[in-house]
């Protein structure tokens, strides 16, 4: 059968900012169908509001829209490009409600859009868990009982027919937001009532329970002459009660017998048939009543999703790649599978290893925030591993989480629990419970007990105890009488050197010589869809103790790129796209190209992103094992360690150590940045300011030292991301809590504390240079909220919209002193402050930077991509680059927050980053690209109604010409007692409205009432923290934007303004750049 | 205890005695499936033949009386990565170890599956020996050597059934497909047993067959006498074109005109029945994921496989249409004759283990005996 021969230009739609349950798992998929639309002859029309994907860069689509995915943005794109036809399942649940918005608005009609993909019947049948289980009753399978209720009072009556534990899951909500499990009535109150706040429909579904079950998942393919494949079964090692995205899964299943699996598939085939998914490709997951077998039906999304693309990572099938072609009307055997070359894609991938996923969560961010695994997602990111045995892919996932030798599962000889806190930790999952779950066994706890507590299959928890035995012996024998049999045991299960050297208790480097020495090392096994039936083509590899390795080198010159890791707040898609450009830099220089990383949600995990690609974890026993095998047919090895964020940093100076090259800036100089003392000194050399700093040990040295600097001062550790354990204090008291409770200072961790700039404006900055002393400066990002906001919660906007010329010259000048003086070769991330008139730097990264990529879509110059060419020794002169970079037009970037994810705790932001993504507004004036950029984020600003407004005292004078504003735009105001008296005296109406605490109707009651439409509140010290926090949260909950400081709420009043005089349009990227 | 898989090209495998004490040869061949050793332990179509499956975790699910596909285990061997210590699973009746010794198999575990899979379809399968204990390894590759090829051996005899039988399905089958339809009337199969899988059986009782089973060895006069509504040729181990009475017995009852099916060495002995000839593939095709395309409807059926020899399609007659082709490589998986009710496979429409894509091929059995 042809393809589709009718279409030529298909819109494709991103899936938005990175959140919880929404991360790179969408660029890799989207990047993906643009790649294999295009290679078709189509023309690819992409929106996306996110700008740190590898799908928007100009190069991946014909058109590029980064605008915010709302109907009416769309529906503008629509109407200027006219495209035949819409795909909307490579974009997650995101792309998937916009399609049926748009189609509900008539617009699809209107323009005469087709959709193709998934029909809106059948992503409806999928997504309305009602319509879903009608549907799976028709067929003859069988459903947990439930029942779909609109209000509090139909929910208590079905609540009592099927009994307690329930599950509630709200109607239309991403990653199953606002869900959760009760065990009784109290708990069932509060879910639902938010369940039903939150579902945009305000609807819940109450549901039998059947945590505990065996869970599986089945990612199907269908195309449109009824030909199915099943692409790769995944088992969740966490049963039923724990969503998926918090599950430590496992790939393929392990415990269902073949009768077993073949009714599931024969299920999933009559699922996909039922819904009618026409073309592509569709999650659906399973329960199995482990007792007897009883299987249920519990969902299935008909679009590409996180487990999807961890499918496509575990058997090498490209999952997206193919769904984009089915729907282009191709049928699955004319399409070729890419890694034999000779076979076609109407198979299904046998896999003859075993690959494990672990999610890693960031409630150290949220330290109030619940941290009971439930159905409702809260992790931010995952690594995967592979192995030959579960307990190797097991093992190495955990040391891929970064947390330690081996996650540190293993030989925590001291735990404070007692067995009553242990057997609670076993019972109520958390992000802690596999750890509790080794605690047990080394306790010597009976599966039987373990498997009671927690429901795992005692399959997995056998395998667990297999480790801890081994663990046992090498602790037991000892470093003098580890036997080679011993050795070889513990190697080929997973274990690390680092745990078998502590374990057996001697140091690493002599345990590798000993390796070496009797021929035990890590040899790499392909991924090839077929389990070695056929020639694969393709080198994507995982390391393995094993007899044979099927590396197979080249001698040619290489460079390794060491990715970044499990996503993680602080750490995420933009490091992993700068690697990718890494690799799309290198490969045209001529280079072979080699990955290095252990996130499956990644573009640089795709294989076609590089020439050769390990997936392995980011340690240094791992990463060197890749370099001595590379090495072994003589290519020179060099490595990039300065895209990926802290992780390959970290392995850089080991690295060099251990004679690697290290391409670029030298890891000395980016130790005399990150060492304080080294580049205070540097920076007194060139003559330019820097807030008075210090660092101290002890808590009475930080006193000191904050006690000549002057308070108020900001606090945090050394060699962290993301604000990891910042905080602003000011006074005595509160340092000497942050120093006590917060962190644990040394002399080899020490503390730093620098003079706060109150108030300042922060600028960042990102530049490139070459090896001859070169220097650009790529762009000045002025952040719009004020300094002491982690600069990946604020927002900015390049170019600057409020800095005087002279402030930016300086700027200038000092970001090319510095980068000459650190001998930046690549990129070198600045951040500035402005106050009083003074420009100092605050602090200084020679390397990639989360803005990269934004700065990239603004400039229209692929930063990370020139960097690289720059280490490899172009001059940016070659490259034509002789002049600071320039925009046209107004960008603007977002940060989108979880805080949803998390109720109860607070939104207020502070110097510790919380943003798990962001967004990009562009357009002529600030103001409007400021407005895109909200409502990219999700923040509807409004154009009329009641604005609140809550600041400070110290906030109080600034808020005058806010309210004044507000006023003007034809808001009415409410305010609380004593702003309003402050605003009243200054000559502007506003309504008092009581606090939280002062009596009804207070400000929780007009939010909920929604009369108010507009939140501008900034922090108003402890004591009125729970009124304040309360005010913000309601808003969120409400969907009502909460502004938190006077500048992100004077960006939002010239927002509203801007939308008020020039309405918004849309302009692709590509016309943006047009020269 | 140590073990040692040697084979006839002198590469020698070390690893870990996984089944019963001893020494066994064979022809090593490797399946892909990744779920269903039992079946494969017990399918007849094995017998002589050291089996390695490539999915590295095996034994986690234990063994169950119901999902064996004949009296008991068929391999001559076993080869694996990874063998559970325990059985997870409330079908399961005991561990793997615990039925490989029972059943005094021998087997190795501890094996790089992947790199002899690799040698497997680089150079073909071969020979090996399995032995555990302290041997040496250099007498096993001699005597690998010495093993009689697979080429030329008429393995049927040794797995078929001694008398004919009467078929009773179990009384319940909670995994059994629901067919597509059954037969309008009961209808009676006469059933070759060249080492049938007792799914085959199963599967033709769903769909309202009564089945009797008789040896391979007996005269299809015999068979035909009995009026049947239909004749089955099974699968079976070995090498097809040395079986010339149940060739000369394939001859007889399609020239009869009664309605005929074959399955696996069922229908490589129809082609060579119909004049055409056989040949040895070089690792064969055994697993669960071949794609095969029935060339009528165009549509794919993803596919249980498990045969080393096929059908040359160059030297079939005329009346003789190819009907499904395998999409790996091309190779015959399906014939028709054009003017007799006689239809086969290559492939395994029963599945255990595997997809049950091909189910329909056993109504469309019934549609040719109720046409008669």
């Amino acid at each position: 059968m042809p393809k589709r021969t009718e279409l030529k230009r298909i819109l494709v739609i991103g899936s938005g900012p990175i959140v919880i349950g929404q991360a790179c798992e969408f660029d890799y998929s989207g990047t993906q169908a643009c790649k294999a639309l295009r290679s078709e002859g189509l023309e690819v029309i992409l929106v996306n509001s996110n700008p740190a994907t590898i799908m928007t860069d100009p190069e991946t689509a014909d058109r590029t829209y980064i605008e915010p995915l709302t109907v009416s943005a769309v529906e503008q794109i629509i109407a200027r490009e006219r495209p035949d036809a819409l795909l909307p399942t490579v974009g997650g649940q995101t792309a998937l409600n916009l399609a049926v918005d748009l189609a509900e608005a008539g617009v699809l009609e209107k323009y005469g859009v087709a959709l193709i993909g998934a029909s809106i019947q059948a992503i409806k049948l999928a997504e309305d868990r009602l319509l879903f289980k009608d549907a799976m009753r028709s067929i003859g399978l069988a459903v947990p009982e439930s029942s779909v209720v609109k209000s509090m009072d139909e929910a208590m009556v079905v609540a009592d027919r099927i009994g307690y534990p329930l599950i509630i899951r709200p109607s239309f909500t991403m990653g199953g937001v606002g869900g959760g499990i009760a065990y009784n009535v109290e708990e069932f109150r509060t879910i639902c009532e938010r369940g039903l706040k939150l579902s945009p429909v305000h609807e819940v579904l109450v549901e039998e329970s059947v945590i505990g079950w065996k869970e599986f998942e089945l990612e199907v393919m269908r195309d449109h002459a009824d030909n199915f494949v099943v692409i790769c079964s995944i088992e969740n090692i966490d049963p039923m009660g724990v969503h998926t995205g918090d599950s430590i899964t496992v790939a393929p299943a392990l415990t269902l017998t073949d009768k077993e699996y073949q009714r599931m598939r024969d299920a999933g085939r009559r699922i996909i048939r039922r819904i009618g998914v026409e073309t592509g490709g569709s999650n659906i997951q399973f329960a199995i009543n482990p007792a007897d077998g009883r299987m249920v039906a519990i969902e299935m999304n008909p679009r590409v999703s996180r487990s999807s693309a961890l499918a496509s990572k575990a058997t090498g099938f490209p999952i997206a790649k193919i769904a984009a072609k089915l729907a282009l009307g191709y049928t699955l055997d004319e399409i070729p599978n890419d890694i034999t070359r000779l076979t076609p894609a109407s198979f299904e991938p046998t896999i003859d290893y075993v690959v494990v996923k672990v999610p890693r969560w960031a409630f150290e961010k949220f330290p109030q925030a619940d941290r009971t695994l439930t159905t409702q997602m809260k992790s931010v990111g995952e690594a995967m591993a592979i192995g030959r045995t579960f307990k190797e892919a097991f093992l190495k996932a955990f040391r891929s989480l970064e947390l330690g030798a081996s996650g540190r599962l293993l030989g925590q000889r001291v735990s404070e629990e007692d067995d009553v806190s242990l057997q609670q930790a076993l019972g109520i999952p958390t992000e802690r419970r596999m750890w509790a779950v080794f605690r047990a066994l080394e306790r010597g706890w009976s599966l039987e007990e373990i498997h009671r507590l927690t429901k795992i299959d005692p399959w997995f928890l056998t395998q667990f105890q297999q480790i801890v035995e081994l663990a046992r012996s090498a602790e037991a024998v000892g470093a003098r009488d580890l036997s080679d049999d011993l050795l070889r045991d513990l190697k080929r299960a997973g274990f690390a050197d680092a745990d078998v050297a502590r374990l057996a208790g001697m140091d690493e480097a002599s345990l590798r010589e000993r390796r070496r020495e009797i021929g035990l090392t890590t040899v790499y096994k392909r991924i090839d869809t077929c389990a070695a039936e056929f020639e694969s083509f393709t080198p994507y590899m995982y390391g393995t103790f094993e007899q044979q390795c099927e590396a197979d080198p080249t001698s040619r010159p290489k460079v390794l790129i060491l990715g970044s890791g499990p996503n993680r707040i602080g750490q995420g898609i933009e490091f992993d796209y700068c690697c990718c450009h890494a690799a799309f830099a290198l490969r045209d220089e001529g280079y072979e190209t080699i990955m290095v990383n252990c996130n499956p949600e990644t573009v640089s995990t795709d294989y076609d992103t590089v020439d050769r690609l390990y997936f392995e974890p980011l340690t240094f026993e791992d990463v060197m094992a890749i370099i001595d095998r590379e090495r072994s047919a003589g290519g020179e090895v060099s490595c990039v360690v300065q895209y990926g964020g802290q992780t390959p940093l970290k392995l850089a100076l080991p690295l060099q150590n251990a004679g690697v090259r290290i391409l670029g800036t030298s890891p000395d100089s980016i130790d005399l940045a990150e060492d304080r003392d080294r580049f205070s000194k540097l920076l007194w050399e060139l003559g330019i300011p820097q807030a008075a700093s210090g660092t101290a040990t002890s808590p009475e040295e930080a006193v000191e030292v904050a006690g000549t600097i002057g308070f108020p001062v900001v606090v945090r550790p050394s060699y962290v991301l993301g604000g990891r354990a910042m905080a602003i204090v000011y006074d005595t008291a509160a340092l000497d809590r942050y120093m006590r409770f917060a962190v644990q200072a040394s002399p080899e961790h020490p503390i730093l504390i620098d003079k706060f700039l109150e108030d300042a404006t922060e600028i960042d900055v990102d530049a490139l240079a070459d090896a001859s002393g070169g220097v650009i400066i790529g762009g000045i990002m002025e952040h719009i909220e004020q300094a002491g906001i982690h600069s990946g919660d604020s927002s900015c906007v390049v170019p600057p919209f409020q800095l005087s010329a002279a402030h930016i010259a300086t700027i200038r000048d000092y970001g090319r002193r510095i980068a000459r003086a650190l001998n930046v070769v690549g990129l070198m991330n600045a951040q500035f402050a402005i106050k009083d008139d003074v420009v100092y730097v605050l602090e200084v990264n020679p390397r990639a930077s989360r803005t990269v990529p934004y700065l990239s879509k603004a400039t229209g110059v692929p930063l990370a991509k020139i960097a690289a060419q720059l280490m490899v020794g172009r001059t940016l002169a070659d490259l034509g680059l002789t002049s600071d970079l320039e925009v046209r037009g107004s960008f603007v970037k977002s940060p989108v927050f979880p805080f949803v994810r998390f109720p109860g705790v607070d939104t207020l932001l502070g110097p510790e980053m919380k943003s798990t993504g962001e967004v990009m507004g562009a357009a002529e004036s600030f103001g409007s690209a400021f407005a895109k950029a909200m409502m990219g984020a999700g923040q509807h600003l409004p154009q009329s109604g009641t604005a609140f407004i809550s600041v400070n005292n110290r906030d109080k004078a600034a808020a005058v010409p806010i309210a004044r504003d507000l006023a003007r735009l034809g808001f009415s105001l409410m305010a609380t007692r004593g702003t309003a008296a402050y605003l009243r005296a200054h000559g502007i109406q506003a309504d008092i409205v009581f606090k939280i605490n002062e009596g009804r109707p207070h400000v929780g009651d007009e939010l909920l009432n929604r009369k108010i439409v507009l939140v501008i509140n900034t922090p108003l010290g402890r004591d009125s923290f729970f009124d304040d926090k309360t005010v913000r949260s309601v808003a969120m909950l409400q969907g009502v934007p909460a502004i938190t400081t006077l500048t992100g709420a004077a960006a939002a009043v010239s927002a509203i303004e801007a939308i008020r005089h020039e309405g918004l349009t849309v302009k692709s990227l590509q016309e943006y750049h047009a020269r | 205890m140590d073990a040692v898989l040697a084979l006839e090209n002198g590469t020698v495998f070390r690893g870990k005695a996984a089944g019963a004490a001893g020494e066994t040869g064979g022809e090593v061949v490797f399946n892909t499936s990744m779920t269903g050793y039992q079946e494969v332990l017990t399918d007849p179509s094995y017998a002589g033949q050291i089996v390695t499956m490539t999915a590295p975790e095996i034994g986690n699910y234990g063994v169950t009386a119901a999902d064996v596909e004949s009296r008991g285990v068929q391999v001559a061997g076993f080869i694996i990565r990874e063998q559970s210590a325990i059985a997870s699973n409330w079908r399961a009746d005991g561990t793997l170890r615990e039925y490989l010794v029972a059943q005094n198999v021998v087997a190795i575990s501890d094996v790089d599956t992947r790199a002899l899979t690799r040698l497997l379809r680089s150079s073909g399968v071969m020979r090996g020996i399995i032995a555990t204990g302290r041997v040496v390894p250099e007498e096993l590759v001699e005597k690998a050597r010495a093993l009689p090829n697979m080429e030329g051996a008429d393995l049927v005899r040794t797995v078929t059934c001694q008398e004919p039988f009467v078929y009773t399905p179990p009384a319940d089958d909670d995994f059994g497909v629901v067919p597509s339809r059954a037969g309008k009337r009961r209808l009676r199969v006469a059933a070759y047993d060249l080492g049938m899988k007792y799914n085959i059986l199963r599967r033709f009782a769903a769909h309202g067959c009564d089945v009797t089973v008789y040896p391979a060895g007996t005269p299809a006069a015999t068979l035909l006498e009995t009026k049947p509504d239909g004749v089955f040729f099974s699968n079976g181990p070995g090498d097809p074109a040395v079986l010339d009475y149940v060739i000369a017995n394939a001859r007889t009852v399609i020239e009869s005109g009664v309605p005929t099916f074959g399955i696996c060495l069922g229908h490589q002995v129809f082609g060579l029945a119909l004049g055409a000839r056989t040949y040895k593939l070089k690792f064969g095709h055994r697993g669960g994921n071949h794609p095969v395309k029935e060339l009528r409807t165009g549509k794919i059926e993803i596919t249980s496989q498990n045969h080393g020899f096929a059908v040359d399609p160059a030297t079939l007659p005329p009346e003789i249409e190819v009907t499904h082709l395998n999409l790996y490589d091309g190779t015959v998986e399906g014939l028709r004759h054009t003017n007799r009710p006689v239809f086969c496979v290559q492939y395994h429409p029963e599945a255990a283990p595997g997809p049950h894509d091909a189910d329909y091929l056993f109504a469309q059995f019934l549609d040719a005996m109720e046409r008669r």
